[in-house]
């Protein structure tokens, strides 16, 4: 029997990018505010000495910040006519556990959507007609548009110092920025990280193929940097140990680094660690939710009531969370009826190595140290004669060279061990990097989320089952890239290049990205999304689901920005609209 | 919070037989040879015995739940074995094969060309062993020699920087911000690890 607790104005379910961007916000609006976190509490003092945090091995290769899979893991298949097995250890993507969430070891890479991204279906109709798109791809609008979410970004960017160059301010192009983003404001409060050699060399390239490059927006702070919280960060000192680490040197924008110390003093924030939630209670109605329930780290079951419930775990997790709730009609990719669950999606990558001729010290680098092309990116090229929808941006990434993990492939026809290895390793360490490309992951009817029918977690309860495989439309917008990427890799003029198309099935490993989308689709139509325009619940009004899991399918960046974004959207319509009125923000 | 290095060289999982076998295994995958020394040289044996004696060895943040069924390759790992108990059923069955095919031998008595057709059996699948699958076997066989080799040398491995001094890693350093933009010019810091300049020749 659950123990009842006393009520909050607020309940978060997680505490990560998104719950303490809530946190703070709402606290701010004079709201008691509770975060549950199912992992620990850390912070950078002294869970990320620097005397430490660089260690490969418990990190990266064993994931020491990661999600812990013996407790609750996710069932995979690539169709419907396979069954889902387990993913039994991490591969193809790594959420955290523990305050502060993926937000701590993420490597920084922040970037805006394309205005065309928000309204994807009605432009694509419009531009290529309404057959262009095929019947099975279930992209859909996003009931906002960047426009309305200009200001959003612009305080995401401001809260973590962003290290960057604009490359639109106003509608005038900027030189040196990027020249297809959507307008902005003003520029980024940081000016962009020092550039690596390798990112030299990419940007020279670029330039003599016709491709106009520019500095990635780093949330790696190029210079000390006080927020508008009053939270004082470091200064990025380029060890290479972004990714998968926690930064101890208060440059890396964090829930830690940006938010936390002006939100744990204050009275009307509290917080649980080694809490799991598993359920959201509803009312006999089925419309509003009364709170959550969670079990502690000693196993005992509480019930914490609260006005107000928002999802901020990972991703997936909400979508699970709203499936066990039974918030929102589960989706049946048979039927195409329903909305929790459907336009699951991803990140679709590739890469070329090239082996130069001199030493470019890889082991120097930062999180989001880059430099990239948008040209193929969005619809910033004329998809007509192409045949695909989507694309992404390019770009040479120098974060790091650690020795296990970031080997960066070897020439072609290198032993894969033995005597041959070990010298490809000796003579090409030093020389090789990597040309990125990253691209978008379109919205389909058998790409979803369900509760898998065998396996459970540690509660006894239905292990989240993901069903998901690339389509031809991502193959032939990736072989595309990843032909504009050698492109720019042999203008470097190396000695040789290598070029790594994306075949074969999506798989569980090896890791990818940490870019997992959809199950809490947003949009205007309550018949094919699970969350409105201010990513309110349409079911349970008083519910509220943040994070890529509102993304009703993913573009070619990476998401962490737009997630920001959302969240700071999201509290400025729960403050200046819920509040005063608590009920359905939109009329369905 | 801080590491705590590997004390002594005392083996804690692995059998004499099973030491042999893996001895020789890395030796075949990273040689000892004229750019310096090889995984076994490095510690590597050591190295993999802690990680199995640990909680990697336990699979003790995998998910290990039953029904155990064969996937497909997207699936990935679907073993009911934890990766101690893989290598000590993978071990055995290699030694088996090659006591049945290379005249009353073990993999350890045999000549490094016989070793080395061994280990490109075991990576396609081409062998067939008692209890495990060679494929898996040999994949994780290599991803802990690989990690042994370049792991800070305070998981046993790595020994006197070998993996690092290799490849020119100078170490977990935190401060690069005046070299980076000194291109081409090579960094010639001494190697350092975690425990500092002269970790993997500290005791205690």
């Amino acid at each position: 029997m659950a123990t009842k607790l006393k009520s909050v104005d607020v309940v978060l379910v997680g505490f990560g990018w998104t719950a303490s961007i809530l946190a703070k916000e709402l606290t701010d609006a004079g709201l008691q505010v509770l975060a549950i976190e199912r992992g620990k509490f850390r912070d950078t003092v002294p869970d990320f000495a620097t005397t430490h945090i660089q260690d490969e091995l418990r990190y990266a290769a064993r994931g020491g910040l990661f999600e812990d899979l013996a407790r609750e893991t996710l069932t995979f298949r690539n169709s419907l006519d396979q069954e889902a097995l387990p993913m039994r250890h991490l591969g193809s993507f790594n959420p955290a556990s523990g305050v502060g969430g993926a937000g701590i070891h993420w490597n920084g890479q922040t970037w805006r959507f394309l205005p065309t991204d928000f309204t994807i279906r009605s432009h694509t109709e419009a531009r290529y007609g309404k057959n262009f798109i095929p019947v099975d791809m279930t992209i859909q609008d996003w009931g906002v548009t960047y426009d309305d979410l200009e200001p959003y970004y612009d305080k995401f960017e401001y809260l973590c110092g962003i290290s960057g160059q604009a490359g639109n301010v106003q509608g005038k192009i900027q030189t040196g920025g990027n020249p297809f983003e959507g307008p902005r404001a003003r520029g980024y409060p940081l000016p962009p990280l020092k550039r690596s050699y390798a990112t030299v060399l990419f940007d020279k390239a670029a330039k003599d193929v016709g491709l106009k490059s520019f500095p990635c927006a780093a949330a790696n702070t190029s210079q000390p940097y006080k927020n508008p919280y009053g939270v004082q960060m470091g200064q990025c000192t380029y060890c290479g140990f972004c990714e998968w680490f926690a930064c101890g040197n208060y440059s890396k924008s964090s829930p830690q680094t940006t938010i936390l110390p002006a939100l744990l003093p204050k009275d009307n924030f509290s917080y649980r660690t080694l809490c799991d939630v598993t359920r959201v209670n509803l009312d006999s109605t089925g419309k509003r939710a009364t709170g959550v329930t969670y079990v502690d780290v000693q196993g005992r079951e509480f019930e914490q009531p609260a006005e107000l419930v928002i999802l901020c775990a990972f991703a997936q997790h909400n979508a699970h969370l709203l499936l066990l709730s039974g918030i929102g009609e589960p989706y049946n990719p048979k039927t195409n009826e329903g909305v929790t669950g459907r336009n699951y999606a991803y990140q679709i990558t590739s890469s070329v190595d090239v082996f130069l001729d001199e030493d470019v010290n890889p082991f120097m680098g930062a999180g989001a140290l880059g430099q990239a092309i948008d040209e193929f990116n969005g619809d910033n090229f004329d998809h007509g004669p192409l045949g695909f929808i989507g694309g992404g941006y390019i770009a040479l990434w120098t974060t790091g060279g650690r020795p296990i993990l970031q080997q960066h492939g070897a020439p072609e026809g290198t032993p894969k061990w033995g005597g041959g290895w070990k010298k490809s390793m000796h003579e090409n360490y030093l020389k090789s990097v990597s040309v990125a490309t990253h691209g978008s992951v379109m919205s389909y009817r058998d790409s979803y989320l369900d509760l898998d029918p065998t396996y459970r977690d540690v509660y006894g309860n239905p292990l989240l089952r993901l069903t998901f495989d690339f389509h031809d439309n991502e193959y032939k917008m990736s072989k595309f890239e990843t032909d504009k990427a050698a492109l720019i890799a042999k203008a470097m003029k190396p000695r040789s290049v290598k070029v790594n198309y994306r075949e074969g099935h999506y798989s569980i490993l090896p890791y990818e990205t940490t870019h997992n989308t959809g199950g809490a689709a947003m949009g205007s139509d309550p018949k094919t999304s699970v969350v409105n325009r201010y990513l309110q619940s349409w079911d349970v009004s008083n519910v509220f689901v943040m994070g890529s899991s509102v993304f009703p399918q993913n573009h070619g960046y990476n998401p962490t920005g737009t997630v920001g974004a959302l969240a700071y959207w999201a509290a400025d319509a729960i403050k200046t609209k819920y509040l005063k009125n608590p009920g359905p923000l939109v009329q369905a | 919070m801080a590491p705590r290095p590997v004390a002594s060289r005392t083996f804690s999982y692995f059998t004499a037989p099973e030491i042999a076998f893996i001895d020789a295994a890395v030796s075949r995958l990273i040689p000892a040879d004229e750019l310096g020394p090889g995984a076994k040289e490095a510690g590597v044996t050591f190295f993999i015995d802690r990680q199995l004696a640990g909680s990697f060895g336990r699979a003790e943040t995998w998910y290990m739940q039953g029904p155990w069924k064969e996937g497909t390759p997207e699936q990935g790992y679907q073993l009911k074995l934890t990766p101690a108990q893989l290598y000590r059923v993978g071990i055995q069955g290699i030694d088996d094969y090659c006591q049945r095919t290379f005249d009353k031998k073990t993999f350890a008595e045999l000549g490094a060309g016989d070793q080395d057709k061994v280990l490109q059996g075991l990576e396609k699948g081409e062998i067939e062993l008692a209890g495990a699958p060679a494929k898996e076997f040999f994949a994780i066989l290599w991803q802990n020699t690989n990690e042994g080799f370049f792991a800070d040398p305070i998981y046993g491995g790595n020994h006197d920087f070998a993996g690092w001094k290799l490849i020119g890693f100078p170490g977990p350093r935190y401060n690069y911000v005046n070299e980076i933009e000194q291109y081409g010019k090579p960094y010639t810091q001494p190697t350092v690890g975690l425990m500092g300049r002269n970790a993997s020749t500290r005791r205690g």
